[in-house]
């Protein structure tokens, strides 16, 4: 293809792009007027329902928990993908996480770093644990918890070295974890099938004051396994790369 | 439709507004530095100013869970992901 034809392939793509984006455009509903049905009926029914006041919880736990079980077998296998992907493979060596460099100095990590990823590691424990597992009100999420709680140990990394980072997170232990993460979330569904109720029907007893710790029955359970899953995903995913950059060579002669 | 509740932390509305067009045009000047950079490294961390930005710009639309996501996301893992990468490949390149 010589350089102008491509020229004009492109501006006809992109002649094409443009109309129908602001087609596209002129065809959405004003700033703020939420046009559709779904989210009025939910603000209506969902905390007397669910007797959970996140709704957003509810929806993704309960309403639509089913579209939340794909979401989660997608980043446990992206964790797995990630995994096989990063192996060691053949004409690579692993070598010790001790630097084996004579002739420089490790380079330290900064005081400041140190410092403030110490004091951050304990509070985002707890906001990512207190996420993770107060489904019933909001904010709050097994999603946002995972996560939280797989940067508190990306501090600890930060804060310390590798060494330490895989002490606090062995392999075995983080897979154990997020299996029992994404097999519990499966396993309540089944459950309720087990008692003649639809896939992940809300079984658990939904408590009487909307919010309190004890309501929205299987919602704060779900939340909580995904929050295992999605803490130990990503902690596996981030432990994979650290390994791979820091410890992984190419097998030198 | 909800009808507006008022309580000591109600903000007006015009000042909503206002608040919610800066966050708006602060993250369109995020994004578009994202792109302009050229140095890899400064990108990523201009990558995670913008996750920040964008998580403000959820709060700011009222969408605390969506925003505790962002941030830690946006703002931390992915660019740490870009940044092992990034010093990986540079090993190899040496």
């Amino acid at each position: 293809m010589t350089p102008s034809l491509r020229r004009w392939v492109f501006l006809a793509a992109a002649a094409g792009f443009v109309a129908f984006y602001l087609w596209g455009l002129l065809g959405l509903p004003g700033f703020g007027k939420y046009p559709g049905p779904y989210g009025f009926v939910l603000n209506r029914i969902a905390v007397s329902q669910t007797k959970a006041t996140g709704v957003v919880s509810a929806v993704n736990f309960d309403y639509r928990g089913f579209d939340t079980l794909g979401e989660e077998f997608i980043l446990l296998t992206a964790a797995a993908g990630v995994s096989i992907v990063l192996r060691r493979l053949r004409g690579e060596r692993e070598r010790s996480a001790v630097d084996e460099a004579v002739d420089r100095d490790v380079p330290a990590t900064s005081s400041a770093v140190r410092m403030l990823a110490l004091l951050f590691t304990g509070p985002v424990v707890v906001v990512g644990w207190w996420l993770a597992s107060h489904a019933q009100t909001s904010p709050s999420g097994g999603f946002q918890g995972g996560v939280f709680l797989a940067t508190a140990f990306i501090l600890v990394y930060l804060s310390g070295e590798f060494l330490v980072f895989k002490r606090f997170s062995p392999v075995d232990l983080t897979d154990v974890v997020e299996a029992v993460g994404a097999g519990g979330f499966a396993a309540i569904g089944v459950s309720a099938v087990a008692m003649g109720l639809p896939y992940l029907y809300n079984f658990l007893p939904l408590g009487t004051t909307p919010g309190a710790v004890s309501s929205s029955g299987t919602i704060v359970l779900i939340s909580f396994f995904v929050g295992l899953e999605v803490a130990a995903a990503f902690i596996l995913i981030v432990g994979e790369l650290l390994e791979q950059t820091l410890l992984i060579r190419r097998r030198s002669g | 439709m909800i009808a507006a509740v008022s309580t000591p932390f109600t903000v007006p509305a015009g000042l909503m507004d206002a608040l919610q067009i800066t966050v708006l045009v602060l993250v369109a000047v995020g994004a578009t530095a994202v792109v302009l950079i050229r140095a890899h490294v400064r990108q990523v961390l201009a990558l995670s100013v913008y996750g920040v930005l964008l998580a403000v710009l959820f709060l700011v639309f009222q969408a605390p869970d969506v925003t505790l996501s962002e941030l830690a996301v946006g703002a931390v893992i992915l660019p740490i992901v870009f940044l092992l990468t990034l010093a990986k490949i540079r090993k190899r390149e040496e």
